[in-house]
């Protein structure tokens, strides 16, 4: 199976190389594409919110559809910045439903945030599932029921880590259609 | 997911809109946006909604307003609102003018997502309940209705097509032929079934005793009233009334009536104060009120008011074919409510039962049944079981022609018209057995 769309990954945060490499590779198996890495460059206290000490998503999100998004690949941006969007609190990430692109932080996904010792490489688990979580949502997919899905709805870190980072039989299947 | 849950957000502030919408779209529901309450209504009006998330603060109709608007279009609408001013009372109002939720803005991604899943539920569980209840009254509604008859067939077709209005029906038709089971299907078939049926038996009251029972009384009305009680009409309220015998009541009564079906409004006896009470009406008789009205007896601007539509039902010798159906459901029924085997009836006994004459119709057949369960030897009913002699005796035959004339209805009912059978089963060439339906004035029935 060849899908015509590779992947690119664009980095604005503080990611450690290897960290990178690795969601680069469980995207690349998930999607079967090719999947490259960037680093982009962006001035963030243009998308900070001083009333909300956060990141406005929403407006992330268009930057990166404008600027670096192509109608050859599906682009995620990754972050490092705790981001909302005007509606909700937080957000762990977001894409545009069968759009061009989308982003995803591990700003929430860290244990250190919610008073636990730091763990690495559950960080790096969470990201995964969180940065093919949102690509699912680039290919068209929406929320599945089924509880390890990968594409679950997940708004609490605790909910991530009860899903696994790969795609239930039905969402695959749909996946699948859509690459082919 | 089962069926796609559809949403409108309804919000002045476009950020909001696309947030929510985006939010939506990836959980697999049907969203819709609007950016203020007059387009939000025009929307409704045009698309039915499953939930409707709207803002309370917004410029022109604010939250609070469009939300009892929305429940004037469509009463059991979910509208979830929110704010980002969050006070006690505006939470307070809004859940007393029937908001299925409140919530405040910012959200946390888990309430939403909580608020959605309840409201989900809630609409798939109202669903759920409807369509048990549908099938429940499917199964019941017309289970006492027993025939195959054309006649009844053409009974059961008006109670259908009545049923869904909410138009007056007068039942008409013999003492024992199943009037107010016929009011019964009408309101079980109808959208009142799920509030009451409320019978009233005009007959069996004095007027004074009728007044009180259909308009209800204050305390002290009269004597020995001690304490309010609620009228007929009142406990009618969202549902039926049945009067049966209405030919019997006093011409007072039938002012009194004609006013309360026309203002659906009245007052107590001993009271003052109007109670409004949204009831259909349904009356039977089994007299001609036509006739009444010509000879001054009944009202005729009652009677027009009244008599929207019309269902006859027809007496048990128009449709003797219906007899073996009738005969088996009473042994069953009565077999059951007697604790007892459920018995056979004999062929010869059956066969003398569809040559008789009912004149008290199917509750004679019934209590006929009944009478030959309880005396009988408890594995089939015999023709010494059924009181068949005495009962022609006092039927209303009473010369040698009325005599023939029911045994011929009842021949050419049993082979439905076909005159060669009908003949051959009487033992008289055709011409004759001709000669007797012109001299008799015999139809089929209709």
């Amino acid at each position: 199976m060849k899908s015509r769309q590779n992947i690119a990954l664009i980095s604005f945060g503080y990611f450690d190389n290897g960290f990178l490499k690795d969601v680069a590779e469980a995207v690349k198996n998930e999607f079967y594409c090719e999947v490259s890495m960037k680093e982009g460059h962006l001035d963030l206290s243009e998308f900070y919110d001083p009333v909300r000490r956060q990141y406005n998503g929403s407006r992330l999100l268009c930057h990166v559809e404008e600027n670096f998004a192509t109608d050859l690949s599906k682009t995620i941006g990754l972050f490092s910045v705790d981001l909302f969007i005007p509606i909700l609190t937080y957000i762990f990430g977001q894409a545009f439903l069968n759009g061009r692109s989308g982003i995803a932080s591990d700003y929430r996904l860290s244990n250190v945030r919610y008073g636990i010792t730091a763990d690495e490489k559950l960080l790096l688990e969470r990201f995964r599932k969180e940065v093919i979580h949102e690509l699912g949502h680039t290919f068209g997919l929406i929320h599945c029921h089924v509880p390890t899905c990968v594409m679950r709805s997940g708004t609490y870190v605790e909910d991530i880590d009860q899903k696994e980072e790969s795609f239930c039989s039905a969402c695959r299947v749909a996946l699948n259609a859509i690459l082919d | 997911m089962a069926k796609k849950i559809s949403i409108l957000i309804v919000d002045d502030e476009v950020s909001v809109r696309d947030s929510l919408y985006n939010w939506f779209i990836e959980d697999g529901y049907h969203v819709a946006c609007a950016e203020n309450a007059k387009t939000a209504l025009l929307i409704i009006e045009n698309e039915a909604f499953d939930i409707v998330l709207a803002d309370i603060k917004m410029p022109g109709m604010d939250g609070l307003e469009m939300l009892r608007r929305i429940k004037l279009l469509k009463s059991d609408a979910i509208v979830i609102v929110m704010t980002a001013f969050a006070t006690v009372d505006t939470a307070v109002q809004a859940l007393k003018d029937g908001a299925f939720d409140y919530i405040t803005k910012p959200f946390d991604p888990d309430d939403l997502s909580h608020l959605i899943r309840n409201a989900s539920r809630q609409i798939s569980l109202t669903e759920e309940n409807e369509n048990l209840k549908q099938k429940v009254v499917s199964l019941e509604n017309v289970a006492d209705l027993i025939g195959n008859s054309e006649v009844m067939k053409r009974v059961l077709k008006e109670i259908e097509s009545v049923a869904q209005s909410n138009s007056s029906v007068v039942i008409t038709g013999e003492s024992g032929t199943g009037k107010e089971l016929v009011a019964r299907a009408i309101h079980s078939n109808s959208n009142r079934r799920f509030f009451p049926l409320v019978s009233v038996h005009c007959g069996a009251l004095s007027e004074s005793l009728l007044e009180s029972e259909l308009f209800g009384h204050e305390k002290g009305a009269f004597t020995g009233a001690m304490y309010n009680r609620k009228g007929r009409f009142e406990m009618a309220d969202n549902g039926t009334i049945f009067l049966d015998e209405i030919a019997t009541i006093s011409t007072k009564m039938q002012i009194d009536l004609l006013r309360v079906l026309e203002s659906k409004s009245f007052v107590r006896v001993g009271g003052n104060k109007e109670i409004l009470s949204d009831f259909r009406v349904i009356c039977a008789t089994n007299r001609d009120l036509k006739s009444m009205v010509e000879n001054g007896s009944f009202r005729e601007d009652l009677f027009y008011r009244l008599n929207v539509v019309n269902i006859n039902v027809p007496p048990l010798r128009e449709r003797t074919e219906d007899i073996p159906l009738l005969v088996d459901y009473f042994i069953k029924k009565y077999c059951l409510s007697m604790n007892r085997p459920a018995i056979t009836i004999e062929q010869s006994a059956l066969s003398r039962l569809t040559e008789f004459s009912f004149p008290g119709n199917v509750r004679e057949l019934e209590n006929m049944i009944e009478r030959a369960i309880v005396v009988g030897n408890g594995r089939k009913i015999t023709l010494k079981d059924l009181p068949l002699e005495k009962s022609m005796i006092s039927s209303s035959i009473e010369s040698l022609d009325d005599l023939e004339k029911t045994h011929i209805r009842n021949i050419l009912n049993k082979y439905a018209w076909n005159i060669s059978r009908a003949a051959r089963a009487l033992k008289v060439d055709r011409v004759t057995l001709y000669n007797k339906i012109s001299k008799y004035g015999l139809k089929p029935s209709e």
